[in-house]
């Protein structure tokens, strides 16, 4: 069982006009076999909270707590926080030209799992998980990410999830841009994970067309920078039909 | 040796553009007729002779240069060289292995004079490996003759004390296809003058480059493309690392499109990635037009350090800051290195890469 623990969490980014506050104490428990889903409007600081949990450097972090099983999570480096457990599969991945997938996966499983993964099985263990996601494995040999559409991008992030094995992870909006039987692909293999290794997720989204696929235990409703409403599946519907007019900041 | 031109000529004295980047206490008198300068041929054909071409030597006044230089020294040592190697591919040969020439330079300075000659409709590769600490001034002329495709690579893998000071040029015949992989790792100063004209239309040169450099060496790459012809183009990309204090680096590429080169079609790019403060990359595209009537022109070049944003998103899959870096730089290089063609040679060169930058810490 792993738990992730955010506790009145602030996090400001310096700005053009100086430092600007944008997560105003965010509380949040996540544990292993969850689903919580994050609803938001624009701009309310939902892909904030995902890249602080990451460690993102542009993000200073001004009061408040990260823990992942008691353990300090603001307190380590970016790469420390993924082989602690935590996946940030992120609304916009980055290009990251020259270096081809196949030995960026490599990598990312060598430095998590602390030793190069046998050839052999490896070779097979991402091919079959790209075969889930039909994910062409012409891909292998591409540029992470570079001219990839949309939706290979999102999928590539599962792909990623997946061979990694994190125990919580974070998917901001990886349904944006996914036709809907990618939609299906994608939340397949989110769930597979899922079953398979009792991961928890924060699933961060603006469409309960998602939340057919992947069934949230809880919806939190954000805004302004903080959780103003929590509650069942019932609540993502309640939000589609009325919006988030309801939590303007007054 | 007696030149026909003025000593005040040919002595650099450093105000002048071609040579103000070029730190001249540094050339060990290369450029300088009072320092006398050994003429050597050290480049070796490297495993057995084959069908297809064939090497000798010449009297310099045999082969004499077909082209004209401004460059001091390269006017110094055709002044001063007797002999010229002379690689010549067959016509029409297809020589399918690279023909790979070795060049292990060390001590005093020496002049050398090289022809290259790809002969008409053939089809071949050249590489050049330089090591050792030498300190060299040479000029290769490569002459690609009607319908040849000759990929001619060169490796700077000197020692840290070698001082190589080279012209490059290309003379590209009629719907030639000449290429040109420029890899710079070695050596304290390196100033090298990758150039091409054309002798007739049709007629194509890619320019490919990669210079990485670390505390205190000087690599310099002055790149002229002389579109003189109609209907030739060319393609420049050279792409540099610069790493530790003092690590220094100048990129020249100069393009002039005469006013009879029209349908000229030309693209050139640098692009050079920072890693200390203590560094210093110039850049200077320059491209001069005198007629309206081509296909394109243009030229891109920038400057600029590691992209956050792309060692976040490694990082944040668990890869540590250094691996991060070093497979951007990979990532950086693998364009240009891949087109080497050869993965020896291409894990060789990461594999320096690598290391040096493990000694920086970077
Ligand atoms: N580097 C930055 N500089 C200035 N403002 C920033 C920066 N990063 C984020 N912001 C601002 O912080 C706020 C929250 O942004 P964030 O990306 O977290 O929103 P979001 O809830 O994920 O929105 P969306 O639903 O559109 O993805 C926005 O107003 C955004 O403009
Ligand atoms: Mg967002």
């Amino acid at each position: 069982m792993a738990q992730l623990v955010i506790r009145d969490l602030e996090v400001s980014v310096e700005g053009e006009s100086g430092s600007l506050e944008i997560l105003r104490g965010v509380d949040l428990t996540v544990n292993s076999g969850e689903v919580h889903a994050i609803m938001g409007p624009n701009g309310s600081g939902k892909s904030t909270l995902a890249y602080s949990i990451a460690g993102h450097p542009k993000y200073s972090v001004i009061g408040g707590s990260v823990t992942l099983d008691g353990v300090d999570v603001l307190e380590m480096s970016v790469d420390e926080r993924a082989k602690a457990g935590l996946f940030l599969a992120m609304q916009y991945p980055v290009e990251v030209p020259g270096v081809s997938v196949a030995n960026f996966l490599r990598a990312a499983a060598t430095a998590l799992r602390g030793e190069a993964p046998k050839v052999r099985t490896w070779v097979g263990e991402v091919k079959e998980a790209m075969s889930r996601l039909s994910i062409d494995p012409a891909f292998s040999e591409r540029s992470v990410n570079e001219g990839f559409s949309g939706g290979e991008k999102k999928r590539l992030e599962i792909l990623q999830m997946k061979v990694l094995r994190p125990k919580i992870a974070i998917l901001d909006e990886t349904d944006s841009g996914l036709d809907i039987d990618a939609l299906r692909i994608v939340s397949d293999g989110v769930n597979r994970v899922k079953g398979e290794q009792n991961l928890g997720i924060m699933l961060i989204t603006h469409y309960t067309r998602i939340l057919r696929y992947i069934k949230p235990d809880y919806v939190h409703v954000f805004a302004g920078g903080k959780i103003v409403e929590e509650g069942g599946p019932e609540l993502a519907d309640r939000l589609e039909e009325k919006g988030y007019a309801q939590y303007a900041k007054a | 040796m007696s030149s026909a031109l003025p000593t005040e000529y040919l002595t650099p004295t450093g105000r002048e553009e071609a040579w103000r980047f070029t730190p001249l206490k540094r050339i060990a008198g290369l450029h300088d007729p009072a320092v006398s300068v050994v003429d050597r041929i050290s480049i070796e054909l490297f495993g057995k002779a084959r069908a297809g071409f064939d090497i000798s030597t010449a009297k310099a006044s045999e082969l004499p240069a077909r082209s004209i230089t401004t460059d001091a020294i390269v006017q110094r040592l055709r002044s001063e060289v007797t002999e010229v190697l002379h690689l010549k591919i067959d016509n029409e040969a297809v020589v399918s292995e690279p023909i790979l020439l070795k060049r292990n330079a060390g001590g005093s300075g020496e002049f050398s004079r090289t022809v290259i000659t790809a002969g008409a409709h053939s089809k071949a590769s050249v590489i050049v490996e330089n090591t050792g600490d030498g300190i060299i001034g040479e000029e290769i002329e490569i002459r690609v003759e009607a319908g040849a495709s000759l990929t001619f690579i060169t490796l700077q893998e000197w020692g840290q004390n070698a001082v190589h000071m080279g012209r490059h040029h290309a003379i590209v015949g009629r719907d030639a296809n000449f290429r040109s992989i420029t890899v710079t790792i070695g050596g304290s100063l390196v100033r090298l003058l990758p150039t091409v004209e054309y002798s007739d239309q049709g007629s194509a040169a890619e320019l490919w480059g990669i210079y990485f450099a670390t505390d205190g060496q000087h690599l310099e790459h002055r790149v002229f493309i002389d579109h003189g012809i109609p209907r030739a183009k060319s393609r420049v990309n050279y792409k540099g690392v610069l790493a530790g204090d003092g690590a220094r680096t100048v990129w020249i590429g100069d393009v002039f499109i005469r006013h009879n080169a029209e349908g000229t079609d030309t693209y050139e790019l640098n692009k050079n990635l920072l890693l200390s403060d203590g560094a210093r990359a110039d850049s200077v595209p320059n491209l001069e037009i005198e007629t309206g009537e081509i296909v394109g022109a243009g030229h891109a070049s920038t400057t600029g350090r590691f992209d956050d944003e792309q060692l976040f998103y490694l990082m944040s899959r668990g890869i540590s800051m250094n691996e991060a870096r070093r497979l951007v730089i990979r990532g950086f290089f693998t364009e240009i290195v891949d087109k080497i063609g050869d993965e020896v040679i291409q894990e060789r060169l990461m594999t320096q890469i690598d290391s040096q930058l493990e000694k920086l810490g970077a």
